[in-house]
This record gives C-alpha cells, sequence and structure tokens, in this order.
C-alpha cells in the first residue's frame, strides 16, 4: 500500500510539472506581452527593452520557466498585472471561500446522494426507484449554471427568499452569511447528487442480488439489518471512490456557478484573469486547480485501494 | 459535464460483452422504451437541425425593435429577446450548432481514440503501456482547465471548441475501445485471422472494428452528451461561440441580464438542451440495454 501510495504520488508531481510547463508555454503563446501590458499604450520600443530586460523576459526559455517554477515554488506567484497587487494572498481568499461551497457541497452529496442511491436500489422499479431516476436524468440533462439560473429566479426574483448573488458578511451574523451559500451550494449538488445516486443505486441493487444477502435473509435476519449491515458497506466501495473522483469534478462546476452567482471565488478569479490575460494570476489559478484536482484523484486512489482488499494486495487494477 | 466522469461503469459494461465472430445480438423480446423514447427525440431533433433554416418563423438574426421583450404567445412562440429577435427561430439555429458541435467532438475524440484503444489492446506489452500512461496522463487534468487554456490563448470558434473537448473526450474512449479490443482477442475469428496471417492493418479495420463498433456507439452517446454540455459552459463563460451566434449557452448567458423581466429568453434554451439530452442518454441507455446481455437478464 505504501508503495502504491508513492508511486502515485510521483505520477501526481509529474502531472504537476507537465500541466506548469504547459501554463508556462501557453501564457507566452498569448498575443500580450507582461512587458506591454504593464507599460500600458505609452510604451516605447527602449521602455520595452528595458522592461523585458528588468523582468528577466529577454532570457532563454528554459531559464525564464526554471525561474518562473522556482518563484512558484517559494510561493511567489508574482504580481497580478490588472489588479496590481501580489497575486497569492487573493488567491488564497478565494481558494478559502471556493472551498467553504466545495466542501458544503460534497457533505451533501456524500449523504444525500447515497441515501436517495439506497432508497432507489432497494425499492427497485417502485416509485422512489423511478422518482431518484427522473431526478437524475433532470440533473444531467443541463449544465449546472443553468439550475443556477432558475434557483435564482425562483428563490430570488419571484418570493425574493434568499440573496443571488456575492458573499455575506460574517460579522453581519452566521443566518445572513448562510442564506448566500445556500443556492450556489444547492447548485454544485444537483448534478453530483444525480451521478452518485445512480451509482449508489446499481451497486446497492447489485448487492442486494448477491449470495449473501439471500444467506442473510434466509437466516431471518431483519430487512433493515441486512440492508445496512450487510448490503451497503459493500455497495459503498465503488461509491466512496465516485465520491472522491466527484471532489474533482466539483472544480469544473464551481467555475460556471461561482460565474452565476457573482461569489468571489477561485473559479471567478480564474476567469477575470483569462478575460482580461492576467498572466501571472491565470498561471497561478490553473495550477492551484490543478494541484487540488491531482490530488483528489489521488485522495479518491488511495481510499480505493483501502476500501478495495484486491488492489492493496498488489493485484490487477484494470 | 457529468459524462467525464462516468467513465468507469461504461468500461465495467464494456469488457461484460462477450462479443465475438459466433454469437448475434441477444434477441430480447421486446425493445427498450428508453431506445424508444431516446430514438424519437432524436429524430425529430435531428430534422428539425436539418431543416431549421426553413420551419424557423423569423431569420435568427432579424430583430423586431418594437417588440423587444414580447412573451411567448402565437406570434413569437418562444417569445423575443433584447433585441426582439424571435427566440423559437434562433432555438433552431442553436440546435445545429449544439448537434455540429456535439458530431464533430465526438469524430474527433473517436478517431484519436479508436485507433489508440484498438492498438493498445492488439499489441499488448510495451505499445499498450505507452498508450495507456499518456491516455492516464491525459485524464488527469482537470477537464475544463485544458480547454479553457487553449480557448483563452486563441481567438474562439465553434471549430476550436469542438477540437479542444474532442482531445479531451479521446483518452476515455481509446480505454473502452482497448478492453472490448482485450476481450475480443480470444475470439475464434481472431485467431483465424491471424492463422491466415493478415496484415496489422487488415486485422484492425476489417476484423475488430466492426466488431468494437456497437459498444462505441454507446460511449459516442455519453460523449455527444459530454460535449453538448461543456460546450454550452464554455460559450456561457464567453470562451466558446462568440455573439451574435444563436449558440444555446450563449442565449441563456445573454439572458441572465434580464432573467426577471424576460425570463424565457434563458429558461427556453436550457430546456431545449434538456430535451436533447435527455434523448441522447436514452438512446444510449437503451443500446446498452439491447447490447448488454447481463443487464437483460438482471431486470
Amino acid at each position: 500500500m505504501a508503495s502504491y501510495a508513492l508511486r502515485r504520488l510521483g505520477t501526481v508531481l509529474v502531472i504537476l510539472a507537465v500541466m506548469s510547463l504547459l501554463v508556462f508555454l501557453a501564457t507566452h503563446a498569448l498575443p500580450a506581452s507582461t512587458a506591454a501590458m504593464i507599460l500600458g499604450q505609452y510604451s516605447t520600443p527602449e521602455t520595452l527593452a528595458a522592461l523585458e530586460h528588468k523582468l528577466g523576459l529577454d532570457l532563454p526559455l528554459w531559464l525564464q520557466y526554471w525561474n518562473w517554477l522556482r518563484a512558484m515554488l517559494h510561493g511567489d506567484m508574482g504580481q497580478s498585472l490588472v489588479m496590481e497587487r501580489p497575486v497569492a494572498p487573493m488567491l488564497w481568499d478565494a481558494f478559502g471561500r471556493s472551498a467553504i461551497l466545495a466542501l458544503c457541497a460534497m457533505a451533501i452529496v456524500a449523504t444525500v446522494g447515497v441515501a436517495m442511491g439506497v432508497v432507489a436500489g432497494v425499492w427497485r422499479g417502485r416509485w422512489p426507484d423511478h422518482a431518484v431516476s427522473i431526478f437524475a436524468y433532470l440533473g444531467i440533462a443541463v449544465p449546472e449554471f443553468y439550475w443556477g439560473l432558475v434557483l435564482i429566479l425562483v428563490f430570488c426574483s419571484t418570493f425574493h427568499l434568499l440573496p443571488s448573488s456575492g458573499i455575506g458578511n460574517l460579522s453581519d451574523g452566521v443566518g445572513s452569511y448562510v442564506s448566500y451559500l445556500i443556492l450556489p451550494v444547492i447548485t454544485l449538488t444537483l448534478t453530483l447528487l444525480a451521478h452518485v445516486s445512480r451509482l449508489t443505486r446499481s451497486s446497492m441493487a447489485e448487492q442486494l442480488d448477491s449470495m449473501y444477502v439471500k444467506v442473510a435473509r434466509a437466516r431471518g435476519l431483519p430487512e433493515h439489518v441486512v440492508i445496512v449491515r450487510h448490503a451497503l458497506p459493500n455497495a459503498m466501495v465503488p461509491t466512496i471512490t465516485v465520491l472522491a473522483q466527484d471532489f474533482g469534478f466539483l472544480i469544473g462546476g464551481i467555475v460556471a456557478i461561482e460565474t452565476v452567482f457573482a461569489y468571489p471565488g477561485l473559479g471567478r478569479l480564474l476567469i477575470f484573469a483569462l478575460q482580461r490575460q492576467d498572466l501571472p494570476l491565470m498561471q497561478a489559478a490553473i495550477l492551484t486547480l490543478t494541484a487540488v484536482f491531482c490530488l483528489a484523484n489521488l485522495g479518491a486512489d488511495l481510499l480505493y485501494g483501502i476500501a478495495n482488499p484486491r488492489i492493496r494486495h498488489g493485484g490487477a487494477v484494470e | 459535464m457529468l459524462i467525464c466522469c462516468t467513465a468507469s461503469p461504461t468500461r465495467a459494461f464494456a469488457t461484460a460483452v462477450p462479443l465475438s465472430d459466433s454469437t448475434a445480438l441477444p434477441r430480447r423480446a421486446s425493445v427498450p422504451t428508453a431506445l424508444i423514447v431516446g430514438a424519437s427525440i432524436v429524430t425529430i431533433l435531428l430534422v428539425t437541425a436539418a431543416l431549421a433554416q426553413v420551419v424557423a418563423p423569423y431569420p435568427f438574426d432579424q430583430m423586431h425593435i418594437r417588440d423587444r421583450f414580447a412573451p411567448p404567445g402565437l406570434r413569437y412562440l418562444a417569445g423575443t429577446d433584447e433585441y426582439g429577435r424571435d427566440v423559437f427561430s434562433r432555438l433552431l439555429i442553436g440546435s445545429q450548432l449544439s448537434l455540429l458541435l456535439g458530431v464533430i467532438a465526438t469524430l474527433i475524440s473517436m478517431g484519436i481514440g479508436v485507433p489508440l484503444g484498438m492498438l493498445a489492446g492488439y499489441s499488448r506489452g510495451l505499445i499498450d503501456e505507452a498508450i495507456m500512461r499518456v491516455l492516464d496522463i491525459m485524464m488527469a487534468f482537470p477537464p475544463i482547465m485544458l480547454v479553457l487554456l487553449i480557448l483563452a490563448i486563441t481567438q474562439p470558434s465553434l471549430m476550436k471548441t469542438a477540437f479542444a473537448i474532442g482531445i479531451l473526450s479521446a483518452p476515455p474512449i481509446g480505454r473502452v475501445t482497448r478492453s472490448v479490443t482485450l476481450d475480443l482477442m480470444s475470439g475464434e475469428f481472431m485467431e483465424a485471422a491471424r492463422a491466415r496471417g493478415e496484415r496489422l492493418h487488415y486485422v484492425l479495420c476489417r476484423e475488430l472494428l466492426p466488431n468494437v463498433w456497437p459498444v462505441l456507439m454507446v460511449e459516442a452517446s455519453l460523449r455527444v452528451v459530454f460535449a453538448v454540455l461543456l460546450g454550452a459552459v464554455l460559450s456561457f463563460l464567453g470562451f466558446g461561440v462568440q455573439p451574435p451566434a444563436a449558440d444555446w449557452g450563449l442565449m441563456i448567458s445573454n439572458g441572465r441580464a434580464f432573467v426577471e423581466k424576460a425570463p424565457w429568453i434563458s429558461l427556453a434554451p436550457g430546456i431545449a438542451m434538456g430535451l436533447t439530452v435527455i434523448g441522447i442518454s436514452l438512446l444510449g441507455d437503451g443500446l446498452r440495454e439491447v447490447l448488454d446481455p447481463r443487464l437483460g437478464r438482471r431486470q
């Protein structure tokens, strides 16, 4: 298990290195150069050359990459060109706000999604199953941001129950802070709920059909014991992996949803950076999101290894 | 969006299908409802998309300045937007863009994924290892980042979006193809082809491909859905198709500002997209039910 974990960690480092190279090269392919952006429209060829020399932009590309990477690893993410502030503090603030959204959403998906899947799996072919499956179809039929829009229309424009955009201030009380989180979190969960409940349903159904469940029933155990103590732990194995993978998927969803709800998180920061071609901010945001995604995938693999003894003991994973 | 993480169930399914030369597809007493409903929706969709220019009551970019924000009614079936453009006509034209994006992206991903997957599954050993590691690394990137990066550094266009999504979808297609190929390798028809000393090209294209095809159709339906949804997210964020195109994601995004005053501008394209996605998903689910004998027995 330890060597497996180390090997997977190695893969994550390789991916981060490749991504950093990609991001670096991609931002260098942009039409806008850093020096030209800083100097604006009043630049002359001389000032441009001087600034490029000062910023090290006239060095060979590999040396620039090395300098950039070294600074990144030391936590120096450079200065935002548009906002003219250091990137790192901005990024961490946004990261924290996005993490709150993501963790709340994950908690709901892990509990409600699994419960829905179990209910559908146990009452297979009956109305709870159909209800969950209709919900699942609705959840995946349109992109999450669309549901965000529908929720805004219902809860903000029509009933004026919840704020439609922005983020609350903790000093105004917890209630107001939470009220800003409700809609984005619900929107984030919808698609994932569909996914997790469908998966739990099918693995639950598979377990309930298996021999050991029949034996447990034959022994005269009450049905709820059979479901909760016997079938559920086994049905959870694939669900755990998917939950961890979904965490990575959440990052993609967060970009669109933070835009819909004008929530000042990492996703919105990234879109801002991309739209304004703010190179340092763009690089830092993409790398952070990639790192989180890779670590979530790593976590998923390790969890799967723990939950599934065949992998722990070096069996084939195919 | 969701479809990107549903690769694993499909993979499990793909390995479970014993397709070989001698076994015909299992005959089921009845055609699954999902298949009928899905196929009908997709057929209607394809026909309206093909005839969009003929069916549309107005040109998609014609502005009726006096009828701005007109609610849905007999004159404008789905209302008009902030320029007085007929939303229904735009929906019809938008269906062409969405389907085009979905199909092109899927074709690109299959063009890359299928040969790689077949080659990996057929040759095993070092080539297999090399191909699969590259696909693994490609899949380890957060999907939307890669696409956003590509679209942010170049001028966005429909073809670029399709290309970016296609590349993103190639690894899952490759993996499914490989696992199906691995299953087929033990088939007698493969042995016969090898015994006849057929060339690699012949074995892959004439023996393997026709047998891999049915399973790939299911995977392709997932990929079309993925492309349509991701394409909508990208246009919504402003990195996909550019205005004044009648793209669904773009229409939803434009309507956001008027969601209280004229909700139909945003809601109508979402409903159209939902119908499209559900139709294609049902078609895929139905196909899977027909193709997967294990699933058929269980129900």
